[in-house]
């Protein structure tokens, strides 16, 4: 967690530029040696499908006549024109927003409860709760979708008196369903990055508060949770990524709910399309969707830096 | 104080640890609000155990969350024999995809960062950005492009489409560069080459061992993205003899109505496979404990 504590830091911090020395670039060997590796399979399995992903999105299909052989030809912006009046896709893009503007928020907000508490003076057992609330985090999320999907189910659950009052798996609840399901596994491990943030926060940084008598919450509102903005920041940009890339959770609904279409998330979208098969559309909804996530995540990133500067 | 805080529609917490009564209420509130939620973690958890000591009948019929009949050891038995042992073939391949990918993505990761951070060469910043702008872009939004590139060289359905694209980690490059040029003295370096180590040497004998709370995590967090990715298997495999444990119990999970016994295999299932990665993290627990404590020394 040293590491992710540093990254904390890094993110909100100031930008420490260490004075560079201007000279011939000496142990070129031992350079390429430790760089080439990561830097040819970046190329290979990042890079290359980025720029192969927007060339397949500018190709269509086309066939001479009607029983002819299909050809790729070069289509230029009209897989695009597909996504933008696709509504399905639009729909699931809606869907991941309500979602995220829902979700993300009561996440956090719940991480940061219990990394305030973990760091107050008033809680005993410290460290069997951090235990019990990061260990969902070791349930993949297929198989913790798969567990509340039971749990939901009217028959098998064991809480059917609620299961067979409320329909967790109605079109109503079914992505709130799905959202209890991401809380449930992500809330410990942002706990722990903002627990390790304020651990970070040196003692002295107190003394004066304590000195002027303000009590913990005092403390915890004006002290500690403007310091672990940065910490804040980086997981909401790791959560909106999450958000946006949804599909294992929903994919495995299905099972238990009619509710969830193919097309519930962008991400299943994409996998639905690429399955009919329509690879070109299925690269430009790809291409779209990384691009939202990008922007997204990087208008956050500079939101909250120009906040922090001011 | 209490007055201020009072007037600000505070409530009965802010009364803080002065007096003992005020720290009681403040005690058992926290204690509340973490004992709720202690079960919101572990019931379910609690929950998939007790189903997995079930027979069939006794799942539909028996208190959900307290014990019927043993019969764990019979349903691993079922479970592993099922289908020819496909369960345990699973298993071994999500260690291999897990284990290795991780493994070399944070060798691979770990070399590129501590270069970034210990030397200078022209394009260095750029490169770094590059990456950095790969921690921004998903793994999933990558599957696609991957699997179209991957069929044109024949790659789909094989052990290396999903291994592959698992051993590149740009997050893993962002927090080794930065754990780097904080932990590893240039001093320490300067030292190995005068003495006549060469660089590769300085940096597996020296810089590795100062970078090992940053490998750790790396290594923890490509494992774990690794052993839940889903989309790579989903879109990449075909035959279940490749399949990640994951994309098995999927893959169970949606012929639940055409067989019904494989209820039980998916639940005892999804309990076994969790037992190994919950251990991990207990055992590997000292390790970001030791990291938390190093983290808040400035």
């Amino acid at each position: 967690m040293t590491a992710t504590q540093l990254l904390v830091t890094e993110t909100g911090g100031k930008r420490k530029t260490a004075p560079r020395e201007r000279r011939f670039t000496p142990h070129k060997g031992a350079i390429a040696f430790f760089a080439a590796p990561f830097g040819v399979l970046f190329l290979l399995f990042y890079l290359i499908p980025i720029g192969y992903a927007i060339y397949q999105s500018l190709l269509v299909v086309e066939r001479d006549g009607t029983y002819g052989e299909p050809q790729q030809v070069f289509g230029g912006l009209a897989q695009y024109a597909n996504v933008f009046s696709n509504a399905p896709f639009w729909e699931s893009v809606g869907r991941v927003l309500l979602f995220g503007v829902v979700q993300v928020p009561v996440m956090l907000g719940l991480a940061l409860l219990f990394a305030l508490l973990l760091d107050s003076p008033v809680l005993k057992g410290k460290k069997f709760f951090r235990l019990a609330f990061f260990a969902p985090y070791a349930v993949p999320g297929v198989i913790a979708a798969i567990m509340w999907g039971f749990l939901y189910s009217p028959n098998l659950s064991p809480f059917t008196d609620v299961t067979r009052t409320i329909d967790f798996l109605s079109p109503e609840f079914v992505l709130w369903s799905i959202a209890n399901v991401v809380t449930w596994v992500f809330v410990g491990y942002n706990m722990l990055i903002i627990y390790s943030a304020l651990l970070a926060i040196p003692a002295e940084v107190y003394e004066a508060a304590r000195l002027d008598g303000a009590g913990q919450i005092r403390i915890a509102w004006s002290i500690k949770i403007p310091m672990v903005a940065p910490a804040l920041v980086l997981t909401t940009v790791f959560s909106i990524i999450g958000t946006f890339q949804l599909l294992a959770e929903p994919q495995v609904f299905r099972s238990f709910s009619a509710a969830v279409s193919s097309t519930f998330t962008p991400n299943m979208t994409i996998y639905a399309t690429n399955s009919i098969p329509n690879t070109n559309l299925a690269a430009a909804f790809s291409v779209v969707l990384a691009l939202a996530t990008f922007v997204l995540s990087f208008t956050f990133l500079k939101i909250s830096q120009r906040k922090a500067e001011q | 104080m209490s007055m201020l805080t009072l007037k600000r529609g505070a409530t009965a917490d802010d009364l803080t640890p002065r007096g003992p009564r005020e720290s009681l209420i403040s005690r058992g509130a926290a204690m509340l609000i973490m004992g709720v939620f202690t079960l919101y973690f572990l019931t379910p958890i609690w929950w998939l155990f007790i189903a997995s000591t079930k027979d069939r009948g006794d799942l539909l019929t028996t208190a959900p969350l307290w014990f019927a009949d043993w019969n764990l050891f019979e349903n691993i038995h079922d479970l592993v024999t099922y289908d020819g042992g496909i369960y345990l073939r699973w298993i071994l391949n999500s260690i291999g995809y897990a284990g290795l990918g991780a493994l070399l993505a944070t060798v691979f990761a770990g070399m590129c960062g501590y270069a970034l951070a210990k030397y200078t060469f022209p394009g260095r910043e750029l490169f770094f950005n590059v990456v950095l702008g790969g921690v921004l872009v998903p793994a999933t939004a990558l599957a696609l492009p991957l699997f179209l590139l991957f069929s044109q060289v024949n790659l789909t359905n094989t052990f290396w489409a999903v291994l592959l694209p698992s051993i590149v980690s740009p997050f893993g490059v962002y927090l080794t560069r930065i754990f780097a040029s904080a932990s590893v003295p240039d001093e320490l370096i300067e030292a190995g080459r005068l003495d006549g180590a060469g660089e590769v040497r300085t940096f597996f004998t020296i810089s590795v061992r100062l970078m090992t709370p940053a490998l750790i995590t790396v290594f923890l967090f490509q494992f774990v993205t690794i052993w839940n990715n889903f989309f790579l298997p989903l879109i990449m495999l075909r035959s279940q003899e490749l399949f990640p444990i994951t994309y098995g119990l999927f893959a169970w999970n949606t012929q639940l109505n055409q067989i019904p016994e494989l209820r039980t295999y998916v639940l005892v299932g999804s309990f076994l496979s969790i037992i190994p990665l919950i251990i991990a993290f207990l055992m590997l627990q000292r390790f970001w404990q030791s990291g938390l404590g190093n983290g808040s020394v400035k």
